[in-house]
């Protein structure tokens, strides 16, 4: 059945991404792993800690697999969240034969605010586990279509994977929509305006940026077949490669740093009518795109 | 943050397998744990602890679990509940989705 990602809880997505009854929990909900913080601001505690992670099969390849679960206050990441992704990362390295990748399904909108500098200190533990077993071959593939999209922290350990996998109705970014225009003010940025977030943040507009690999509909079938394509690619984080993204990153910026809005990148890139883009069907859009966006 | 704890006679559950896990932690939502209790447990009672945001709804939590156990098996259950103020409708279909993914097959 053709399953809505985004509709989906995180258990649900990670089942339906992995091979059937290849999933093996690590600190599963009886294990009551919970966290200490939020019990002692007296607040209502997951079992989880809103945070999945063990080991699969993907087409019967090996993988660890972690995700998150955007409903439980926003997906934010928190001491124990934190830790359990860290866990599974330094298995990754522990194992005797390496995991053919680490597939994180990101559903958060960053660091958990009850939990202040356990949960900034946790997403830092997170980011330089990944850059280390990234360093050692280690593949990291990051899947975005959930409700909370990908903010803060986490925006930033995703884009410390090798490659990373959007919907169109998934988000990314550092700063979210909220945080900007109570920063900035509405005139910046008005976090309600639902078709201005989707043009900054959205699939669509990450996948012209250059920023993900693939851009697939929003069925927990397509990202599991877009995890499978990108397993066959090689690993490995070798100095050459920051300098190229960094490259990379300054000629966009010199391209399109005083563009005000997604629809002159857009313009700028080539796309005949931008004001299109948004109600073009995932398969339409990405053939017209994918000559056109920016690369690395 | 409230605790309960209520202890139910019930039809016992036939079928012993891993933890179900069902519902999220959000405002309006609960999750449910489900677990087997200790094999010397009585097979004809299940004891349920509620974690809840909502102080002061005991007797209807208790009415709702009542009705619960009623319709399900839950006899020899341990069933653990994080509620963030979800409605008496919200956890009876989430306890009946956590006793249908018990029960199902190829759970």
């Amino acid at each position: 059945m053709d399953k809505s990602f985004f509709e989906a809880s995180a258990r649900e997505r990670l089942l339906g991404v992995v091979d059937p009854g290849t999933f093996r929990e690590f600190l599963p909900p009886p294990a009551r792993v919970t966290s200490p913080h939020l019990a002692r601001l007296d607040q209502p505690v997951a079992f989880d800690d809103g945070a999945i992670v063990g080991d699969a099969q993907l087409d019967g390849r090996s993988i660890l697999v972690g995700a998150q679960e955007g409903r439980f206050l926003g997906g934010a990441v928190g001491e124990v969240h934190g830790a359990k992704l860290v866990g599974l990362i330094e298995r990754a390295r522990a194992m005797p034969v390496a995991p053919a990748a680490v597939i994180l399904l990101f559903d958060s909108g960053g660091v958990r605010l009850h939990e202040a500098n356990a949960g900034l200190i946790a997403v830092s533990e997170v980011m330089r586990a990944l850059l280390r077993a990234r360093i050692e071959g280690i593949r990291f593939i990051g899947l975005i279509g959930g409700s909370s999209g990908c903010f803060g922290g986490t925006g930033l350990l995703a884009r410390c994977c090798d490659a990373l996998v959007m919907s169109e109705e998934g988000r990314l970014a550092m700063s979210g929509p909220e945080v900007i225009e109570t920063v900035r003010g509405v005139e910046e940025f008005d976090a309600r305006d639902r078709a201005l977030v989707w043009r900054v943040t959205g699939g669509k507009h990450r996948f012209l940026q250059g920023e993900i690999e693939l851009l697939v509909a929003d069925t927990t079938r397509a990202f599991r077949a877009a995890a499978l394509a990108l397993l066959a690619q090689r690993g490995g984080l070798e100095l050459e490669d920051v300098e190229r993204e960094h490259s990379f990153l300054r000629r966009r910026w010199e391209r399109f740093g005083a563009c005000d809005d997604a629809l002159d990148i857009w313009r700028g890139l080539g796309v005949a009518d931008p004001s299109s883009v948004p109600l073009l069907g995932t398969e339409e859009f990405v053939d017209l795109a994918r000559p056109l966006r920016n690369r690395p | 943050m409230e605790e309960l704890h209520v202890e139910i006679p019930s039809r016992p559950q036939g079928r012993t397998r891993d933890a179900v896990l069902v519902g999220v932690v959000a405002s309006g939502h609960c999750e449910i744990l489900l677990e087997r209790r200790a094999a010397d447990a009585v097979p004809d009672r299940c004891i349920v602890t509620v974690h809840t945001s909502a102080h002061g709804f005991g007797p209807i939590w208790g009415a709702v679990l009542d009705d619960c156990a009623e319709r399900h098996a839950l006899g020899g259950l341990k069933i653990e509940i994080h509620d963030v103020g979800a409605t008496p409708a919200i956890v009876t279909l989430r306890m009946a989705q956590a006793i249908e993914a018990w029960e199902e097959a190829h759970g």
